[in-house]
């Protein structure tokens, strides 16, 4: 019976790792072969694996996992999800229905734990609506704005034999958000970029989610107005790195050029963004001359941080469409002179280069590995990037270029160390023959290392660019900015061959340290057919910037050159 | 100036009136919520508010209509103007929460709530607590020589009244339900 929901659905593959509980179902599995069961090696690379999956291909990603361990072990993966607004269904087996609250074997109470961490879930104590809630759950987790369900079926309820109701007769959820924005407000915005002097789109993870149409539009509507645009880290690719247009990622580790726009902008319009402390900074300084905009499909996120002029509930893609629609039936107006004058101060921003860094000869900069690595691969229109997080994950936003959604996986909201690679094999998955690229820090890189048997089993030719400083680079940047350079445990002193890490799981490992080989070393990498483990030792003590410390407002930012004593004030210290 | 009105999947306007939501007054407010009567639904609500350091300055909930599975919750919140927003876009989110009413700014709605106290005296006293239950048109439900157990039904501010007399009285055990509220008029909240 789940099998068949899930058949339903289209679910193709699946992301699991079998116990005690979900035994009946593995049974259903083993009987057919429409879909795909991937074993992983451990729960959270299930959920991880099924994000990346989510991400690339636009589909719900799928979970099975077992009862107590399997469900307490997808715990970071379902919050992350949440936070990300990714979809996914997982489906946890539970002791059987007249077991449970007995403390049997492997129980554990999922949807109590859970709760908070998933947009919605399910305990299944009848099979006759097991079917119904499956297919009621793929409609929440991909409806609206979109997030992590899941079901916790009991053993009993797997084996007992109901009628199947099918995906088309499965009772309409009341569950219905709103899609058409306002068109009084639409007409409000479209007023106001008529007018705007120094009007910027700030735009976010909630274009890709929207689906391609939306970025399209997007597209569109940029060219057409010769508005600058921005994104979140979760925003990238919905506009295309090389267009003119594109000012680069803002926020704490954002361009000098997109950060000040924002800040001296008149005109703010936020297409599906979340106002981020990561981006507004001291909120009370954050763009104070600006009206700001608001499309977001979650009601929730209106007026949560920043304060709106314009709030626009509903789809990016609907709101975009109506958007266009109106300014174009008004004559497709905007304000040249003043549009002219911004855009010569946006020059002058970018004219400092922010991202400016000296290569040495000795030793890898971090920086240059990922411009190589960059400049090596943007041809292939099939490459897709994941990151894990920390400096890395910072510095691939900042010097790799995205031209189209859903080729970018990070995990931005809750910043889970152990997401890229797992997410690298979900990726994968969906797209068999391209080049996906996991851009990793060492340290982040051993918390879900164990998927490399999954990577080696199934022949998923994932790359994992380790940048190598053996340390906990973020950390120890922080702890140097703030906490007067006592570097309390941010490095390991135990870091494993990598090299012989991957042979040891039958995969290939490349070592590389000095500049001048970097290149080749990149390319046999990306020509090799098969999970490749790139060990790439950089400079060990660089740091990340642009940086807006926190508690600051977005013109205070430090750049690499600039000193960086006594940035931080005491206030701020005690933000993250 | 529209108060927020979620009703999912119907209403067409945005929902968001601009009032100063970014102002330090905190109000208290009552919010009905129809949600399904579902395992966990009012598990849901509470996290919600325990997880975001919302206040319940009072909860109430059963089921209303026994055919269609829903139930009414009635909540008391305290909070500035933005995190009254916030609390009902949140409950709004809630996958069987079907429909969020702020009484308080909907228009003219009756609050009332029921308690029960406990009152342990005699001579003077038991005289003086009969007399202001009488005032205060509370029912005695049960009664020994040496106490009384009055039922009173009003605003949270009534029962506070009686009870900070009842205090001096020989008050022993107070009960209250918290507040059920409905809006006034023919129309329906939900
Ligand atoms: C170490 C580290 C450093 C970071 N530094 C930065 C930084 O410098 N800059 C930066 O930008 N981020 C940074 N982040 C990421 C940051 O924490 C947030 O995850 C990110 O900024 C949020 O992106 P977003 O606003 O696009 O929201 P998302 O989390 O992508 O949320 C999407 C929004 O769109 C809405 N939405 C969803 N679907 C739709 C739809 N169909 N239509 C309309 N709206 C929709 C949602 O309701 C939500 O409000 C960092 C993260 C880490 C781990
Ligand atoms: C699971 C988890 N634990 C701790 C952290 C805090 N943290 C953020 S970045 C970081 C260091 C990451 O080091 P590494 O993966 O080597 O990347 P680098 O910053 O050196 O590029 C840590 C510990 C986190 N984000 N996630």
């Amino acid at each position: 019976m789940v099998v068949q929901a899930l058949k339903d659905q289209g679910v193709d593959v699946v992301f699991g790792y079998p116990g005690g509980a979900v035994l009946p179902i593995y049974d259903e599995i083993f009987q057919q072969n429409d879909i795909r069961h991937i074993l992983v090696r451990h729960e959270q690379g299930a959920v991880h694996a099924a994000e990346g999956y989510a991400r690339a291909t636009g589909k719900p990603g799928v979970v099975l996992v077992t009862s107590g361990p399997g469900a307490t072990n997808a715990v970071t993966g379902l919050t992350d999800a949440l936070m990300d607004s990714i979809p996914i269904v997982v489906l946890t087996g539970q002791v059987p229905t007249f077991m449970i609250g007995s403390d049997a074997f492997q129980e554990a109470d999922t949807v109590g734990i859970t709760r908070p961490c998933t947009k919605h879930n399910w305990l299944v104590k009848d099979t006759a609506r097991l079917s119904g809630i499956i297919h009621e759950a793929f409609h929440v987790a991909t409806s609206g704005r979109p997030g992590p369900v899941l079901i916790d079926i009991p053993k009993d309820v797997q084996f007992a034999t109901d009628d199947y109701t099918p995906k088309t007769k499965a009772t309409v959820s009341h569950y219905q958000p709103q899609l058409k924005g306002d068109m009084d407000t639409i007409t409000e915005l479209v007023e106001a970029i008529e007018r705007a002097e120094r009007p910027i789109f700030y735009t976010g993870g909630g274009v890709i989610n929207s689906g391609p149409a939306a970025s399209q539009l997007l597209r569109e509507l940029v060219e057409a107005t010769g508005f600058p645009i921005t994104s979140t880290l979760m925003g990238l690719g919905a506009y295309p790195a090389s267009g003119d247009k594109w000012l680069g990622m803002l926020g704490m580790h954002g361009l000098y050029e997109a950060n000040l726009a924002m800040h001296d902008c008149d005109l703010m319009i936020n297409v599906g963004a979340r106002f981020d402390d990561r981006i507004t900074g001291r909120i009370d300084a954050f763009s104070p001359k600006s009206k700001k905009a608001h499309i977001d499909i979650d009601p929730s996120s209106i007026n949560k941080v920043i304060k709106t002029d314009m709030p626009i509930i509903g789809d990016v893609g609907h709101v975009l469409e109506d958007v266009l629609k109106v300014w174009k039936a008004r004559g497709r107006k905007v304000n040249r002179e003043g549009l002219a004058k911004w855009w010569a101060r946006i020059e002058e921003w970018r004219a400092v280069d922010c991202l400016g860094f000296k290569p040495s000869p000795k030793t890898i900069k971090p920086q240059h590995a990922l411009a190589r690595l960059e400049a090596l691969t943007k041809d292939r229109k099939d490459r897709f990037i994941c990151t894990e997080v920390g400096q890395h994950q910072m510095w691939a936003a900042q010097y790799m270029g995205f031209e189209d959604p859903n080729h970018w996986m990070t995990s931005g909201g809750l910043g889970t160390m152990g997401y890229g690679f797992p997410a690298s094999i979900g990726v994968q998955m969906g797209h068999p023959d391209a080049l996906v690229i996991n851009v990793a820090g060492e340290a982040s890189w051993l918390m879900n290392m164990q998927e490399m048997g999954t990577a080696v089993q199934y022949r998923l030719p994932v790359k994992q660019f380790i940048l190598n400083n053996e340390r906990l680079g973020m950390v120890r940047q922080w702890q140097e900015l703030l906490h007067g350079e006592r570097y309390s445990h941010s490095w390991s002193e135990a870091l494993p061959d990598f090299v012989k890490l991957a042979e040891a799981f039958g995969a290939k490992g490349i070592l590389c340290t000095d500049p001048a080989d970097l290149d080749d070393a990149i390319m046999e990498m990306v020509n090799h057919d098969g999970p490749v483990i790139f060990d790439c030792l950089v400079e060990k003590h660089e740091n990340c910037f642009p940086m807006i410390p926190s508690g600051e407002p977005h013109n205070k930012m430090l750049l690499g050159e600039a000193s960086t004593k006594d940035a931080i004030g005491s206030k701020g210290a005690v933000l993250v | 100036m529209s108060p927020l009105h979620i009703k999912k999947g119907s209403t067409k306007h945005s929902a968001y009136n601009l009032r100063p939501t970014f102002s330090d007054v905190q109000e208290t407010h009552t919010i009905a919520v129809l949600v399904d009567n579902e395992a966990g639904v009012l598990a849901r609500v509470i996290g919600l508010f325990s997880g975001r350091g919302y206040n319940i300055d009072s909860l109430t909930v059963a089921e209303v209509d026994h055919e269609g599975h829903r139930s009414r919750i009635t909540i008391v919140t305290t909070g500035t103007p933005q995190v009254i927003e916030q609390i009902k876009a949140q409950l709004g989110r809630i996958v069987p929460v079907h429909e969020v009413h702020d009484l308080t700014v909907e228009g003219p709605s009756v609050e009332r709530e029921l308690a029960l106290l406990k009152v342990a005296n005699q001579g003077e006293k038991r005289v003086e607590a009969l007399r202001l239950a009488d005032i205060f048109r509370a029912n005695v439900v049960d009664s020994t020589l040496e106490s009384f157990v009055f039922q009173i039904t009003g605003t949270p501010d009534k029962i506070d009244a009686f009870a900070d007399l009842m205090r001096p009285l020989g008050l022993v055990e107070l009960a209250r339900t918290g507040v059920a509220a409905l809006s006034r008029g023919v129309g329906s909240t939900a």
